[in-house]
C-alpha cells in the first residue's frame, strides 16, 4: 500500500502534521523476518568456527540447510491459509520474505551439495553432479524442486503480478506446493532409517494443502446456496 | 525511522486512539521486532540445529602389546582424532543422530558383562568378559572404517583377531556362519524404546570371513577401553566390509549352519544385503559409493575395493557375483 493512498485514507485530525508522527503500522515485521530468517547462517558459521558442525561439517551443513529450507517453504505456505481461517492480514506481507528464505536455503543446500561432490575443485566434480540427478532419484527429486522455485523466486518482485496478469501469477505460484512435496520426498529419501522428521513435514504440508482444498470447495458452495435462496424468492 | 523529541503539546492532549507517543511507539516496534527475530531465529534454530557432542572424560587405559613400526595389518593413513571417532558415531541403539551416542553413552554399563558363546560348538558356555579378554593377547589395529553412508575414519584398535575365539569355541563341523548378537536392554539402550530397526542389532559373517586374520574383536580404542559410543565392551571389527556390520556391544556369538538374519538386511533387504563388501563400483540405490569423505578432509576421497584390502580379501569372493550379492 502507498504512502498517498494511507495519508488519503485517514483524514487528518488536527492543523498538526501528523503523518510525520505516524509509524507505519506493523513496520517493523518485514525486516524482522528477513533478520530473523538469517539466523540460522551466522549460526551456522559460528557452529563451523567452533567445531559445533561436528566431525562431518559438510555433511551437516547440507542437512541444516535442507531443513531450513522445508521449514521456511511451509512457513510461507501458513500465510495464505491464516487469512482464509481467521481473515488476519499480517501473514500476507511476510510471505513473500519467507518464501525468497526458502529459496535462499535451498540454494544454499545445492552450493554446498555441489561443494561436496567436488564441483569447485575441478576434475569429475560436475559429470558425478549429472549422473547423480539422472540416475539417482533421491537427487533428481531435490533438484527438480530446487529448479521448480527458481521461476517463483524470479517473479517475486514487484510489479510481476501486474505483468503476469493476476490469475497466470497464482497459478505458477501454486508450483509451491509441488515444490515443498518434492523436498519432503528428498528428505524422506535421504534419511536412513528414522524417518520421523520427513514425516512431520510432509504432515504439516498435506494439513495445509487441505485447508487450502477445503476452502476452495467452500467458497463455490456458498455462492450457490446464494443463488439458490434469490431465485427461491 | 525518525524519532522526534516528546513534545509538550502533545503530553497534554487526550487522544490516546490517534495521537501516537513516538518514543513508546518506537520502544513497542523495536520490541516486537527483537521478540520476531528472536522467535522465527530461535524456531529455525530449534528445527535444524543439532550441535555436535562435546569430547567426554578419560577412559582408563589398555596396553596392548608394544609394535612399531606398523604391523602387516595396519593401514599407514593418518589416524582419526580421538575426539572425532568418539563423537561422530551411527549406533542407534543409543539415537539416530550422530551425536546421540556421545551423548547418552553413560547409560550403557559395560561391566558387568557376559558373552554367551554357543550353537554349533562342542560346549556352550557363558564367559565374562574380563575373562574372555585374558584368553588373548590385545593386540593394535589400525584399521579403516567405511560406514555405507560414504564417509570414513582410521580407527586405532585395541583387541584380539576373531579367529582365536572361533577356535576356542570348538565349532562342531556343522559350523558354517557366525552370528553376533548385541545387547538388548532399553534401559541402557534409550534407542531400543523405539522401534527404528528390530531390536536386538544381529550380524553375521561366513565362517572363513570370520577365520580370517583382519576379522577382529575389539575391546580397546587409542590405547584405552573401548568407549560406550564405539561399543563397550566388546565389538566386532570387519575393516573390509561396510560399518554396520561390525556389530557393537556383543553379548551373544552363535555358529550356526544357515546364513543369519542380519538387521540391516532385514530392514532394508534391496539396499543392505548380508555381505556389505566395500565395493566402489555397487552403488546403494540412493547414493553412489564410487567416492567417500575420509572425516576430517573436506574433499572426498574415491573409494577402494573392498576398502583398501582388496590382496587380502579378495581371493574370499572368488566366484561371487559382487553385485549380486552386495
Amino acid at each position: 500500500m502507498s504512502k498517498a493512498s494511507r495519508s488519503s485514507a485517514v483524514p487528518a485530525p488536527s492543523a498538526r502534521p501528523a503523518p510525520r508522527r505516524q509509524v507505519r503500522p506493523l513496520g517493523w515485521l518485514g525486516p524482522a523476518i528477513v533478520v530473523g530468517g538469517l539466523v540460522p547462517i551466522f549460526g551456522l558459521i559460528f557452529d563451523g568456527y567452533t567445531g559445533a558442525l561436528g566431525a562431518n561439517p559438510v555433511q551437516r551443513a547440507e542437512l541444516q540447510t535442507g531443513v531450513l529450507t522445508l521449514a521456511l517453504l511451509i512457513a510461507s505456505l501458513i500465510c495464505t491459509p491464516l487469512r482464509l481461517m481467521f481473515g488476519w492480514t499480517w501473514p500476507a506481507r511476510i510471505r513473500k520474505a519467507l518464501g525468497l528464505l526458502a529459496f535462499m536455503y535451498a540454494a544454499l543446500h545445492f552450493l554446498v551439495y555441489l561443494f561436496d561432490k567436488g564441483v569447485f575443485s575441478g576434475g569429475a566434480g560436475v559429470q558425478t553432479f549429472v549422473e547423480d540427478v539422472v540416475k539417482r532419484p533421491f537427487v533428481t527429486v531435490g533438484f527438480a524442486a530446487l529448479v521448480l522455485l527458481v521461476p517463483l523466486a524470479l517473479t517475486s518482485f514487484r510489479g510481476s503480478v501486474k505483468k503476469l496478469g493476476f490469475a497466470r501469477w497464482t497459478a505458477l505460484h501454486k508450483l509451491v506446493y509441488l515444490a515443498a512435496a518434492l523436498g519432503v520426498v528428498h528428505y524422506w529419501w535421504g534419511v536412513k532409517k528414522d524417518h520421523t522428521e520427513p514425516f512431520l513435514y510432509g504432515a504439516a504440508l498435506a494439513l495445509l494443502f487441505a485447508v487450502r482444498v477445503i476452502w476452495q470447495g467452500r467458497k463455490p458452495r456458498r455462492k450457490v446456496g446464494a443463488v439458490g435462496k434469490t431465485t427461491g424468492a | 525511522m525518525t524519532i522526534l523529541p516528546p513534545d509538550e503539546n502533545e503530553k497534554q492532549t487526550r487522544e490516546p486512539s490517534r495521537i501516537i507517543n513516538p518514543r513508546r511507539e518506537f520502544l513497542k516496534s523495536a520490541g516486537l521486532f527483537t521478540g520476531t527475530v528472536a522467535a522465527l531465529g530461535g524456531g529455525l534454530e530449534l528445527l535444524s540445529r543439532r550441535p555436535g557432542a562435546a569430547a567426554e572424560g578419560v577412559l582408563p587405559e589398555l596396553v596392548g602389546q608394544a609394535k612399531k613400526p606398523l604391523g602387516p595389518y595396519d593401514v599407514p593413513d593418518a589416524v582419526t582424532p580421538y575426539q572425532q571417532a568418539t563423537t561422530y558415531n551411527n549406533f542407534y541403539e543409543f539415537g539416530t543422530d550422530k551425536a546421540d551416542p556421545a551423548r547418552m553413552a553413560a547409560s550403557l554399563k559395560p561391566r558387568p558383562w557376559t558373552v554367551k558363546l554357543d550353537g554349533e560348538v562342542k560346549k556352550p558356555q557363558t564367559v565374562d568378559i574380563d575373562t574372555l579378554q585374558s584368553w588373548f593377547p590385545l593386540e593394535d589395529r589400525i584399521y579403516r572404517m567405511r560406514c555405507v553412508e560414504g564417509w570414513s575414519m582410521v580407527m586405532p584398535w585395541l583387541g584380539f583377531p576373531l579367529a582365536g575365539l572361533i577356535r576356542r569355541m570348538n565349532p562342531t563341523s556343522k559350523a558354517k556362519y557366525v552370528q553376533f548378537t548385541a545387547l538388548l536392554d532399553p534401559k541402557q539402550f534409550p534407542g531400543q524404546r523405539g522401534n527404528v530397526l528390530d531390536w536386538p542389532y544381529v550380524e553375521g559373517l561366513r565362517l572363513d570371513e570370520a577365520l580370517h586374520p583382519l576379522a577382529f574383536m575389539a575391546v580397546g580404542l587409542a590405547g584405552r577401553v573401548l568407549p560406550g559410543q564405539n561399543g563397550a565392551p566388546l565389538r566386532l571389527a570387519v575393516p573390509w566390509k561396510y560399518g554396520f556390520k561390525s556389530i557393537k556391544s556383543i553379548v551373544r556369538i552363535t555358529l550356526t549352519e544357515k546364513q543369519p538374519k542380519t538387521t540391516w538386511s532385514l530392514a532394508a533387504p534391496d539396499e543392505y544385503g548380508f555381505y556389505a563388501n566395500v565395493n566402489p563400483h555397487v552403488d546403494h540405490p540412493r547414493w553412489s559409493q564410487a567416492t567417500e569423505r575420509r572425516i576430517g578432509e573436506l574433499s572426498r576421497r574415491p573409494t577402494l575395493m573392498f576398502n583398501g584390502y582388496a590382496d587380502q580379501v579378495a581371493s574370499l569372493y572368488s566366484g561371487l557375483d559382487l553385485k549380486k550379492n552386495f
